[in-house]
């Protein structure tokens, strides 16, 4: 029953990442939808960034993104690792491993995209 | 037609051979064979051990494709050896192992107790919690024609290992029950006169379990009697999930109404233990 | 006799092939290897992004070493990985939560699997991944950025 708790909300994050990560791509890739690049130039220019970092809507889809791509990563990485044949004692720590590695990654990128928000427009 | 006289075709068969008192590991034995048009590998095998070599062994009971006693790697495919026809694989070479993600006994044997005991533990049968009218029925159970189609396709399973074999899972992790056994938990699961699919769901979704298939769908390639595995593996992660959800149906088989107009006798005498 | 036994397990080498090479094999492997290619590309990504905290400078500095036309076409790859890891992903998650392998069905020979079933979906999600790389190829090397 936990497996199939698990493994659902891998499925669930792997949805919500195709629909956040899809936008992060056009956003990101296709600058003629201009609405979050103002700035004329590369969507990797300051200005650009430090509008999109402003955004409220572009700083919860991150976290929220950040969240699922690391949980979904690390669920099909610990299956994979499972697969391979491990002792269970070595199952049970590379599990909290990845708790512990997956909340820390979680914690800088949370922090960025809040820091973020207060930044200037620069220049 | 008659005039056409089937030429016989001469072929090599490799054959993996393995003794446990003597060798480490397998050996290739190569053998000359002449094969004519319907022979089946089966028979290819028992032509060398009369003929050229009585030390091969190989396992074998019915000779038509219903024991599941025979499966091994024919060129590279896990397959039943009786069902197959050595000049539909081949005309040159012809290269027999045995079924591998098992334990190898000697030469083509490979060692399926495991996967039974793994069968046994998922409890494949009809389990009720009315005890009572189980251990001394009154009625039949209601089941229509339509609840029987959907697992009557899984039912035909054999339990040969060819799907254990082709599994890519398998090759690596010893703690998955294996395309076979799941597909008979859903065989259970999806039978309506069964009410412990809750029980069993807990067993097959544990970890290691049912979520280690990843439709990679070579047990439905390989399987010689259509049963997909790769479709009721499927088939209960739907399940598992709906249920995980609180949205499984569940549609537990009463006991069948009786007509109106039907007659019973009024005491159906079992027949005698004859054990 | 039970303890001389062979251990058969094909090991690591049974991912790729344990029998007959379905489409669907290679596809089951190649989501393996994009999914750990992508993982360890978001871990660097996460770091690089984070760089903007430190203002302007330390971007453009940044920004100017991603320039490298090296990670340029490192960059390209990680699109090709996320476009096939996707795609190929929303056909199996169709297949896994049983909508895309169809009913149980009388086995008749020659027998027809549910691989015939989700066929179809395969060929589109496959033809979707090439249209998506060549049109990003396209972005990458005629592109604005």
């Amino acid at each position: 029953m936990k497996e199939t708790a698990y493994w659902t909300w891998f499925i669930i994050a792997a949805l919500v990442i195709f629909v956040i990560a899809g936008l992060h791509m056009v956003v990101m890739h296709l600058p003629m939808f201009g609405v979050f690049n103002p700035e004329s130039g590369a969507v990797t220019d300051w200005g650009n960034v430090a509008f999109r970092s402003k955004n409220q809507f572009l700083a919860f889809t991150y976290i929220i993104l950040l969240g699922a791509v690391l949980y979904h990563g690390f669920y099909g990485l610990r299956t994979i690792v499972f697969e391979l044949g491990p002792k269970k004692s070595f199952q049970d720590g590379f599990t909290v491993i990845l708790w512990i590695v997956g909340l820390v990654l979680f914690g800088i990128g949370t922090y960025a995209a809040i820091a973020a928000k207060a930044l200037e427009t620069a220049l | 037609m008659e005039k056409e006289t089937e030429k016989a075709n001469s072929i090599t068969v490799y054959i993996r051979r393995f003794d446990p008192e003597k060798d480490a590991a397998p050996r290739q034995q190569q053998y000359t064979l002449q094969v004519e048009k319907g022979m089946t590998v089966l028979d290819g095998l028992h032509m060398i051990k009369q003929t050229q070599d009585p030390t091969i062994n190989f396992r074998f009971s019915c000779r038509m494709g219903v024991c599941g006693s025979c499966g091994m790697m024919i060129n590279g495919v896990p397959a039943l050896s009786c069902n197959t026809q050595i000049l539909d694989v081949t005309t040159t070479a012809l290269t027999l192992a045995p079924l591998p993600n098992f334990k190898l006994i000697k030469d083509l044997v490979a060692d399926l107790v495991p996967m039974f005991g793994v069968l046994k533990g998922l409890q494949l049968h009809i389990r009720r919690n009315d005890v009572e009218e189980m251990e001394k029925p009154t009625y039949e159970y209601y089941q229509t024609p339509h609840q029987l189609e959907e697992f009557l396709q899984f039912t035909y399973c054999i339990k040969c290992g060819c799907c254990m074999a082709a599994c890519p899972t398998m090759a690596t992790d010893r703690e998955y029950p294996g395309p076979a056994p799941l597909a008979q938990a859903y065989r259970y699961n999806a039978d309506s006169r069964d009410d412990a699919r809750d029980a069993r769901g807990d067993l097959v979704a544990a970890s290691h379990g049912i979520f280690s298939c990843h439709y990679a769908g070579e047990c439905s390639n390989v399987c010689p009697k259509g049963v997909d595995p790769a479709r009721a593996i499927q088939l209960m992660k739907k399940d598992l999930v709906l249920s995980y959800f609180g949205l499984a149906k569940h549609k537990c088989a009463h006991l069948h109404k009786k007509p109106d107009k039907a007659t019973y006798k009024a005491k159906i005498e079992a027949p005698p233990h004859t054990v | 006799m039970a303890n001389k036994q062979f251990d058969n397990h094909l090991g690591i080498v049974g991912w790729l092939g344990g029998g007959r090479w379905g489409v669907e094999r290679y596809l089951y492997i190649l989501q393996r290897l994009t999914g750990l290619g992508l993982l360890l590309f978001f871990m660097m990504h996460i770091f690089a992004s984070s760089v903007r905290i430190c203002g302007p400078e330390s971007w453009a500095a940044a920004m100017k070493i991603l320039k490298n036309p090296v990670l340029k076409l490192g960059e390209f790859c990680v699109f090709v990985l996320f476009s096939f890891h996707a795609l190929n992903g929303i056909r199996l998650i169709l297949i896994e939560l049983g909508l895309a392998v169809g009913k149980a069905e009388e086995p008749v020979y020659p027998y027809k699997s549910s691989l015939n079933n989700q066929r179809p979906l395969m060929v589109i999600a496959m033809v979707l991944v090439a249209i998506i790389i060549i049109a990003g190829g396209y972005n990458t090397i005629f592109g604005s950025h």
